[in-house]
């Protein structure tokens, strides 16, 4: 659960926040395009180091570590995975290349990780969906997202509570070989069933009651704007990409040699 | 018996539930807990079988340490009824709810018959014993999930919330059942905020607020406590109310029950009747 | 001017259903007027208010027959969402009628979906905001919130589509006594303010019925009672019906039967303090 403590939103006030969500993701999607272009740990190096203002900036240190602590369990797979396997069509021998590459291969994903991370931390979902809207994604997916979004935190509730309430009955879900185990989850999951669907009817009834889709185009209480810092922002960031993209087929970059080892 | 040695809960998120608590439940006690929304209820309940653990201080269930004892072991002797029952209730028939705890306990065949007949008789469910939960009203699932806990014979009864959506009658009739229950030696311990409820039940009474216990004294002395219950989010019953008001009258101020009300005003008035010249 | 609401001879079962949960309901209320309906479970009154905002027959579907007029609209003629503008409803659960992530956005949802301006969304939604107070709250997520609070959201929402009817089913369910009171003070300030006509359900009477002018009994899909708070609450049929009158209320009529006859039935703490001291002097 802590990787999603590492994408939930918290209210703050920073230029980050303020910025508009379109530009976030513009800048997120650049980082994570130049990711997978280079494969070379400098260029990764600086990616990552990079990103270490905007954190700061945004004052999200604390749930930014959160997620990638995370993440930490995939990292080590890609880490060792790469290594093993490496390994193996290496002919058995551990080579700087090989290790440099396997270390990319795992800060890559941490980039990634962290670049939406930093987005989803500072973009409200209301502000997300408006994004959405703006865009003209049909309105019903975005709301899909926001009621998504907001039962969340119900939900997990209600699903503690029905465990709680069947745990009182003296079901022991850990005990038992795993045919058992797995038909006690049948008390668990009718209950979960049973509420979601009625919640979903009640939720129905007041969305009616509040005249959901009764004009085709409907109007919004805040409307995005891009501001003059968005602008800088997104002209920036388009022109870093064609720079990437260019210097990845003219410039030779450097590749780090770690001693002691073959390269 | 029910001991808690100055617990404190705090959640996951943060959140300070209980701060400090100590109380002594005995056998066959009737307690009602009371407090405002976000009190530390329903987070105290949970302590007594265990569902929760206190973060520090320590929890005995009838000499033991809820910490080093398992739920379902817990359960056995705290009957924990949840606030909705559409929270619990998963089964084709009545019956199967019923003898589901009761499979889980290892109960051997025949005392789950005898069980199943006596809490079915018990609390008048009877003749829905095939059909589906699903289909019976709000109170009758409210009946079918005390009777799925009832079933089982826990010495310690807790019921969350069971007056929520109930009508006076259907009120009653648990106000019934939970005095009999009682009478029979178990203890009963109810939460709510319904006050004319409890001031008809009359249990001794725990008044919770912001996690800490600020009452816990019979009901005439907690419900006539208008001071107190106020930083519980509760007023006193009506008819401590009007006590309070009429005390320059001549009339004791601890009164909380309408037919002991009735009695001292009837006395009242047809002593003042000469006032009236008849 | 037309009457807030005009039932005439309404039937109504729901799909599948062979029984009426409505039999012959006529019942006329004027606007500005404040009613509380009541009746022991599953006496059709949820039902009732369903009818109200076209919830039955457009969202329920079912036999539904009979004429309902709202605000001058007939119910079965027109869409839920036009009459989303006339009649406002506030369910039981606040949980589930809110959407948005924060409180102003969920006031706007309604307006937002009925394609209003912005400037008048921003208007309606800071007005209904102020009258229920939860302008504090504005930016506030629906979980961070009280029960209570959620309530006044929900019904701040309803009101910012400037309905002339506002229906609430059993709205303080889940709230504790010193919500429920806030709750049915704003309820009481928009029916004198505003004159918005209030229909509220609810089975805890004690609380409520200072507040009521008229109080509707309903069992088995029937009204089986109807008028002012004072008549209804004294009377020996709504009580052994299983409504939960107010306890003051229910000594007058202990002492009643005792012989002991006091001026009229009493349906507050204070009335029947008053009475009582005006007797004894």
């Amino acid at each position: 659960m802590k990787v999603f403590e590492g994408l939930k939103f918290s209210r703050k006030t920073s230029i980050i926040h303020f910025l508009d969500p379109r530009t976030k993701f513009l800048v997120s999607c650049v980082i994570f395009l130049i990711s997978l272009i280079f494969s070379e740990l400098i260029i990764l190096s600086i990616l990552f180091v990079a990103q270490i203002p905007l954190i700061l900036l945004a004052k999200i240190q604390r749930e930014w570590s959160h997620s990638i602590r995370g993440g930490a369990f995939l990292i080590i797979i890609i880490l060792s995975t790469n290594l093993i396997f490496g390994y193996i069509s290496n002919n058995f021998q551990l080579t700087s290349r090989l290790l440099i590459h396997s270390i990319a291969m795992a800060f890559r994903f941490i980039i990634i990780t962290s670049s939406f991370s930093i987005f989803f931390l500072t973009t409200s979902p209301d502000n997300l969906s408006l994004a959405l809207e703006q865009s003209h994604i049909p309105y019903e997916f975005c709301f899909a997202f926001t009621t998504a979004v907001r039962f969340v935190p119900v939900l997990a509730n209600e699903a503690q509570t029905i465990i709680d309430a069947q745990r009182s009955r003296g079901l022991e879900v850990e005990k038992g070989n795993f045919l058992k185990r797995v038909r006690k989850y049948i008390p668990l999951l009718i209950p979960l069933i049973v509420n979601a669907i009625r919640r979903s009817l009640e939720l129905a009834e007041a969305m009616e009651s509040r005249a959901f889709g009764a004009k085709k185009q409907r109007t919004n209480i805040y409307s995005l704007k891009i501001k003059k810092a968005d602008s800088i922002i997104i002209i920036s960031s388009l022109i870093i990409i064609f720079l990437a993209i260019y210097s990845k087929f003219n410039l030779q970059i450097p590749i780090i040699q770690i001693p002691l080892l073959p390269p | 018996m029910i001991k808690v040695e100055n617990a404190f809960f705090t959640y996951p998120s943060g959140v300070k539930a209980l701060e400090g608590l100590n109380l002594e439940i005995q056998d066959g006690e009737f307690i009602g807990i009371m407090g405002e929304n976000g009190a530390g209820k329903t987070t105290l309940v949970k302590h007594f079988n265990g569902l929760l653990k206190p973060t520090n201080g320590s929890i005995y269930i009838n000499g033991k340490n809820t910490r080093e004892t398992t739920v379902a072991e817990l359960s056995k002797n705290v009957g924990l009824v949840f606030q909705n029952p559409d929270h619990q209730l998963f089964c084709e028939t009545v019956e199967e709810e019923v003898t589901f705890g009761l499979k889980n306990f290892g109960f051997a065949e025949e005392k789950i018959v005898e069980r199943t007949d006596w809490v079915l008789n018990f609390l008048e469910l009877e003749r829905y014993r095939k059909s589906s939960p699903f289909i019976l009203s709000g109170g009758e699932r409210k009946r079918v999930a005390l009777a799925a806990v009832l079933a089982w014979d826990p010495n310690i009864l807790v019921l969350d919330e069971p007056t929520i959506g109930q009508d006076y009658l259907q009120k009653e009739r648990l106000r019934q059942y939970i005095e009999q229950l009682n009478g029979q030696g178990r203890t009963v311990i109810i939460v709510t905020h319904d006050i004319e409820f409890i001031a008809e039940c009359k249990p001794r009474i725990i008044v919770l607020s912001k996690g800490k216990i600020i009452n816990y004294a019979t009901a005439k002395e907690a419900l006539t406590n208008s001071e107190n219950l106020s930083k519980a989010s509760i007023f006193p019953p009506q008819i401590a109310q009007l006590f309070t008001q009429i005390a320059d009258l001549g009339l004791p101020k601890d009164v909380i029950d309408v037919y002991e009300a009735k009695v001292l005003i009837e006395n009242l008035l047809k002593g003042g009747k000469r006032n009236e010249g008849v | 001017m037309s009457p807030a609401i005009e039932v005439r001879n309404l039937f109504y079962s729901y799909p599948g259903a062979e029984k009426h949960t409505l039999e012959n309901i006529n019942l006329v209320i004027e606007r500005g007027d404040f009613v509380v309906l009541t009746g022991p479970s599953g006496c059709g009154k949820t039902t009732l208010c369903r009818c109200l905002n076209g919830l039955i027959p457009h969202f329920y579907g079912g036999k539904f027959n009979g004429t309902v007029i709202v605000d001058g609209l007939s119910v079965k003629d027109h869409p839920i969402s036009a009459l989303a503008q006339h009649v406002g409803f506030v369910f039981q659960n606040p949980e589930n009628q809110l959407f948005a992530l924060s409180v102003e956005k969920d006031i706007a949802f309604g307006l937002e979906n009925l394609a209003l301006p912005r400037a008048e969304i921003i208007k309606r939604v800071k007005w209904a905001m102020k009258i229920t107070g939860v302008t504090e709250l504005r930016e506030n997520a629906p979980h961070e919130l009280s029960g209570g609070q959620q309530q006044r959201v929900a019904i701040a929402s309803v009101l910012a589509m400037n309905p002339h009817v506002m229906v609430l089913d059993e709205p303080t369910s889940f709230l504790d006594p010193m919500s429920s009171k806030q709750l049915f003070e704003v309820i009481q300030t928009l029916n004198k303010e505003t004159r918005l006509t209030i229909i509220l359900v609810e089975h805890r009477l004690d609380l409520l019925s200072p507040y009521a002018k008229r109080i509707i009994v309903m069992d088995e899909g029937k009204i089986i009672a109807d008028g002012s708070p004072r008549s209804i609450l004294s009377s020996k049929k709504v009580f052994s019906l299983g409504v939960g009158i107010p306890k003051v209320t229910r000594l007058y009529q202990l002492l009643l039967e005792n012989g002991v006859s006091l001026d009229s039935p009493p349906i507050s703490v204070k009335e029947l303090e008053r009475e009582l001291r005006r007797r004894i002097i």
